[in-house]
């Protein structure tokens, strides 16, 4: 995963604190700007969806995984290797129905509300990382799986841990007419 | 040991990026009397050599530049039609000079989306279940290698036969691709890239790539 000697900056790793910090200051602007609760998370998940159209390939061409062949392959994919990569958490993959396209990444640490104890009692209803559930959607709808993404559970909200859906929404036989 | 050209495709088939690198000229200027022994007849806007090839003339060449000017499509520089101008003993001797045309934009444009299609018409041909497209066509003068990601972007390379390393320099390709075309917010998707450091980055890999010679990058 090192990068060509063509760039300039080696390794220059931007601090996590900074990270956090942003994404913190993005949702509180976001309150500020926005009244109701579900208007922020939509502005979340938008935001999220640009980020995930772009991020596909950049985790396709770094981690070089060859095509998924089931649901269950991608969750996994997402679970372990992207969530790895990109905010250095492996959450855990539990399939929710029968049929086989509904799942929940389980995240026991989530580095985004490293300083965030609760959500203010005016914002009950907020999901404050939404913007995850928007960049697991728009990466997902890229590489031609549409999916609903969202948030289960969330320990802001007072339950006992963190759980992202997807429900992946196409019936596997289309995959058939796509391209390899 | 050379790269040709790169070419990027998006998911519809358009061209959204083009770098010639490497372009073997093999121009040829030569004086003529008459009566011309070659055969030249128009070929879409041009002028090509039908027949009579001689001395570095190929057949397909085209008519680049008559006494030093250049002619503009079937026109001599100054208007005058150019198989006439060729066929008056009074305009003799003339200088002509004989080339491989360049394409135009268009030309690659369209050249580009056919490639798209065709790459398409590969896997659905094939004999074995879920295959891929084209991923290299070999003539004698040069190999043109595809890669196409899972989000249906296509990267094309031609270079020479003998260039080694190219899927290498695809999967680099693809990098840059994500890093300085995806990452820069006033890029959209599936537009031609516009992007300075994307240019920049891309020349060095190739660079790179055919420093690396015969026997494959080192890395």
């Amino acid at each position: 995963m090192s990068r060509s000697p063509g760039r300039k900056q080696e390794n220059h790793k931007i601090s996590r604190e900074l990270f956090v910090l942003t994404y913190g200051a993005l949702v509180a602007q976001l309150c500020k700007d926005y009244e109701k609760d579900e208007d922020v998370n939509a502005c979340l998940d938008r935001m999220g969806y640009s980020i995930g159209i772009r991020l596909i390939d950049d985790f396709l061409a770094r981690s070089a995984v060859k095509r998924c062949r089931s649901y269950s392959e991608t969750a996994d994919m997402i679970a372990q290797v992207a969530f790895k990569m990109y905010l250095g958490v492996t959450p855990s993959v539990s399939c929710n129905s029968a049929m086989g396209n509904e799942f929940s990444l389980i995240l026991d640490k989530n580095p985004l509300v490293d300083f965030v104890e609760e959500l203010p009692a005016e914002r009950a209803s907020l999901c404050y990382c939404n913007l995850l559930c928007g960049v697991i959607r728009g990466a997902l709808e890229m590489v031609h799986l549409a999916a609903e993404v969202t948030f289960l559970q969330d320990r802001l909200k007072g339950d006992a841990v963190t759980e992202i859906g997807i429900t992946f929404l196409r019936k596997p036989e289309d995959r058939k007419h796509k391209r390899n | 040991m050379a790269i040709f050209s790169v070419y990027v495709v998006n998911k519809a088939g358009g061209l959204i990026y083009q770098l010639d690198h490497y372009a073997p000229r093999a121009d040829t200027e030569k004086t003529f009397s008459f009566p011309l022994d070659l055969v030249l007849r128009p070929h879409d806007e041009r002028i090509v050599v039908a027949f009579g090839q001689r001395d570095g003339i190929r057949v397909g060449h085209a008519v680049l530049a008559i006494n030093g000017a250049e002619v503009n499509g079937r026109f001599t520089a100054d208007g005058k039609d150019v198989l006439e101008f060729l066929g008056n003993p009074a305009n003799y001797p003339v200088s002509i000079r004989f080339g491989r045309h360049r394409l135009s934009s268009n030309e690659k444009l369209m050249l580009a989306s056919m490639f798209h299609s065709l790459f398409a018409i590969g896997s659905q041909l094939s004999p074995e279940v879920g295959s891929s497209g084209i991923e290299m066509l070999e003539t004698d003068t040069f190999k043109l290698h595809c890669f196409q990601t899972l989000t249906g972007i296509k990267f094309m390379v031609l270079a020479d036969p003998r260039q080694t390393g190219i899927d290498a320099l695809l999967r680099k390709i693809y990098e840059i691709y994500s890093d300085f075309a995806l990452k820069n917010p006033f890029y959209s998707l599936e537009m031609p890239i516009r992007c300075e450091l994307f240019d920049q980055n891309l020349k060095l890999a190739l660079e790179v790539a055919e420093k690396a010679g015969p026997f494959g990058p080192g890395s």
